[in-house]
């Protein structure tokens, strides 16, 4: 697998400009209605599930990380483009898109991390801003490149050392740092798409979670333990009942 | 300027476990109670399924003045204050944090009011830790087993009797006490996987069985039985199913039209006159300070707070805190140890998706004195518990056993084999009260209105990590019995911490130099001062908390009907 830099793939499918120029408006307009108390479209009854506003499954699910990569991002909200870039090469490391099907990038775990950041996470925004900038530091000191240049090896190596706390140059230690954004990126690859990860269920598919249910009957649990029960694919902000979550509330 | 209110006959600080429950009974009697949360109203339109906001993000719907006052925290006297946490495992709200709990009821063993009589005539006086300041209560559990009843029906709890009326029924605990009936309701069901692990503890000799929950596992007073939709820890019943007090004893108590429920009511202190007799609660909403005259005073709020308060509640007739002349206010706490759990990885899917923490099976062969403790160095036990409950977020950061990285594609492989094939037992300890671990105020962290927050000072002794060994044993080897291919434990104990199980600190007893409260729950040495919640127990057990605070909160309430004129007038 060869690494791409966001700017190069944004350059090679520029030519495609009018279908992202769509998919990018979708997408602002589900962080709309998100701020409005509404589910993203994405998800929502309206859109035929097999193909939601920009995450073409059987596109992504064949062509891995550079189609995936193809597509434009979401609009930032808290990051820069190029910690946005950074966090991008990251989680495609942490979740990568192997054999095992799509991971964090597909599941837009970067989207949920810079929409949280100016939310309930922005505690952690500083943290994220400092800790990129090191890790990058760290890229060039020890292995010679910025870390998106970094072949997916020499990648893996600086992220163990960040793991490890043996990466140098971070204030504080680079393990904390590293376990927070391997935190963020499950929330952002394993939550509830309501707050913007875990695109087309990707990580609960990828976990085997049937779904978010309001009603689990004994046959229910029966059909789940003979391997019967299908993933619903449902938000808990599908179910009408519920008071929709702030997704920006400070914790 | 501080509002003086009209006098009330009583007011309760908190309308949580305790203070919902007591309330019921006082305004049944006739008396006018008003009621002052710090939370807001929280129903069941605001439970969504929602892992992320209830299991990451604290309860940010709910008004969090608990968030505000974290206990700062250190393992003695000598060593540095540890991190402070940035959620507080308590909730504000009205019900408090019996909206969003595991919801386990359980009644305590006979041997957990008897330890030091128990001990010393079974094994001799020497036996007891030292260092250990513990007492017998005051009472036995047959003085609490009609509370005990009371609540179970009363609130609604569902489970398998072990005892009823002496009769030793092998599907239930067979080490509870007597009880005079059974449940209201039957057991929460089980699932394939919790059949399975039953059946391998009654291969090992065991007594497996259901374990209480104030959960409705079919339709109760006009609610909904559980749906066992997965989101239950941590997180409010979107059925009513999980019964709260605030769809429990709160409405009844309202529907008297003799208790005032105050949200959003920030309680600062409570005075007293200089005879030593408490006159009234101050408390602030929305920058507006309030007084609000009371006959009697229930503190009802948490163990750190029921402790911050006092202290902080200084006058003429109690420099050092209110009920705190003989400095006992905050000594003898402890915390559950109920750290120290046990992983267990399967070759086969649990199916665990769907569930809840109080779903499970539980042994008790090796809780409080149920085995013979002659040839060993500790006394008490652990209850051994074995639930249901698994979500995605959660799925995914569990252990890896050591089989594979944390992240990566090795990673990625193993979780998508093994998210629904781990278990992690819960073992609640017996844990004691020690002379060096206590609560007092720290003398430099602050809440937002200048008041310091409440400090804990406190580790696990030697009694409660040979527990935590001997226990982690037990669970291992029923986990291998059932088949688990790797095994992991947690480490035995050190610095207590933060706890949502939180003891002592307001200790009942007859002995006035060391215990801040009576048999009854009333102070010592302010006669019209009431004190509810785990702050007044002496000894944990081996289970949790909840329906004991009940069960205690509900006598001290009768005792207060019964004596109102010598205590109202005291």
């Amino acid at each position: 697998m060869t690494f791409i830099s966001r700017r190069d793939l944004l350059k090679r499918v520029s030519a495609a400009a009018a279908a992202p120029v769509v998919r990018a408006s979708a997408g602002r307009a589900s962080r709309d209605t998100l701020a409005g108390q509404g589910p993203p479209a994405w998800f929502s009854g309206d859109e035929p599930s097999a193909n939601p506003a920009g995450f073409p499954a059987a596109e992504s699910a064949t062509s891995g990380v550079q189609a995936v990569q193809g597509q434009p991002r979401l609009p930032l909200e808290s990051l820069t483009a190029q910690e946005a870039e950074l966090m991008d090469a990251i989680v495609a490391r942490l979740i990568p898109t192997d054999e095992n099907g799509a991971g964090a990038i597909e599941a837009h775990a970067v989207h949920y991390i810079d929409r949280a950041l100016g939310g309930a996470l922005a505690a952690s925004r500083q943290t994220y801003t400092a800790g990129l900038a090191a890790l990058d530091r760290y890229a060039q000191s020890s292995r010679g490149a910025p870390f998106t240049k970094l072949s997916p090896t020499d990648q893996d190596s600086v992220l163990i050392d960040v793991e490890t706390g043996a990466a140098t140059g971070f204030t504080g230690s680079s393990a904390a740092f590293f376990a927070m954004v391997l935190s963020h990126t499950h929330q952002g690859t394993f939550g509830d798409p309501y707050y913007g990860g875990n695109a087309n269920w990707i990580g609960w598919d990828l976990l085997g979670y049937p779904g978010v249910r309001t009603v689990v009957s004994a046959s229910d649990q029966h059909a789940l333990e003979s391997g019967q029960l299908r993933s619903n694919h449902k938000s808990a902000y599908e179910y009408e009942s519920f008071t929709k979550a702030s997704y920006d509330h400070e914790a | 300027m501080t509002t003086r209110l009209k006098e009330t006959d009583v007011v309760i600080i908190g309308l949580g476990a305790a203070g919902g429950v007591a309330a019921l009974p006082l305004a049944q009697a006739g008396l006018q109670v008003v009621g002052l949360e710090a939370g807001g109203l929280l129903t069941r339109k605001d439970f969504a399924p929602d892992e992320l906001r209830n299991n990451y993000r604290g309860w940010p719907q709910a008004a969090q003045k608990a968030n505000q006052e974290i206990p700062t925290s250190r393992a003695n006297a000598s060593s540095p204050t540890g991190p402070r946490g940035t959620i507080h495992p308590m909730m504000n709200g009205v019900g408090g944090t019996t909206l969003h709990y595991w919801a386990q009821s359980w009644r305590l063993n006979p041997w957990d009011f008897k330890v030091v009589t128990e001990t010393t005539r079974r094994y001799g006086a020497s036996r007891i830790p030292r260092g250990s300041t513990v007492e017998d209560w005051p009472f036995g559990i047959d003085e609490l087993e009609p509370y005990y009843d009371k609540v179970e029906y009363e609130v609604g709890v569902s489970g398998q009797a072990g005892n009823v009326g002496g009769k030793v029924d092998q599907r239930g605990n067979i080490f509870e006490g007597m009880r005079a009936r059974g449940y209201p309701m039957p057991a929460l069901r089980w699932t394939e996987f919790l059949e399975k692990m039953a059946s391998t503890a009654r291969s090992l000799g065991w007594h497996p069985f259901p374990g209480p929950a104030a959960i409705n596992s079919r339709s109760y007073q006009n609610r909904s039985g559980c749906m066992y939709h997965g989101f239950c820890n941590r997180g409010g019943c979107h059925v009513d199913a999980k019964n709260s007090t605030a769809i429990t004893t709160i409405p009844r108590a309202q529907a008297t039209g003799r208790f005032k429920v105050v949200t959003r009511a920030h309680v600062t202190t409570i005075e007293a006159d200089s005879n030593g007799l408490v006159t009234g609660i101050n408390y602030v909403t929305d920058g507006v300070d309030y007084f609000q005259p009371a006959k009697v005073v229930l503190l009802a709020s948490y163990t750190y707070e029921n402790v911050r308060l006092l202290l902080l509640s200084k006058s003429k007739a109690y420099a050092n805190g209110l009920s705190n002349n003989r400095g006992q206010v905050g000594r003898h706490y402890f915390s559950h140890h109920m750290l120290a759990g046990v992983s267990a990885l399967f070759s086969w899917n649990t199916n665990s998706w769907y569930g809840l923490p109080a779903q499970g099976v539980a042994v008790d062969n090796w809780a409080d004195d149920n085995f013979d403790h002659s040839g060993l160095d500790f006394i008490g036990g652990g209850n051994l518990w074995v639930y249901s409950d698994r979500r995605p977020i959660g799925a995914a950061g569990t252990d890896t056993f050591g089989m594979a990285p944390r992240w990566g594609s090795a990673w990625k492989t193993f979780i998508k084999q093994n998210a629904d094939r781990t278990n992690n037992a819960y073992i609640q300890k017996t844990t004691l009260p020690y002379e060096d671990n206590y609560l007092d105020l720290d003398p430099t962290v602050k809440d937002p209105l200048g008041f310091p927050v409440c400090r804990i000072t406190a580790e696990f002794k030697d009694n409660e990590r040979k527990i935590a060994a001997f226990t982690q044993d037990k669970m291992e080897q029923w986990y291998r019995e059932a088949g688990a291919i790797a095994v992991q434990r947690g480490p035995v104990g050190g610095a207590m911490g933060l706890s949502t199980h939180a003891y002592g600190g307001t200790r009942m007893g007859d002995n006035p130099s060391t215990n801040v409260v009576d048999r009854f729950g009333f102070s010592h040495e302010a006669p019209n001062l009431g004190v509810l919640g785990a702050s007044t127990m002496g000894t944990s057990g081996a289970h949790n908390p909840t329906l004991t605070v009940q069960a205690l909160a509900w006598r001290t309430a009768e005792h207060l009907v019964k004596n109102w004129k010598s205590i109202a007038t005291a």
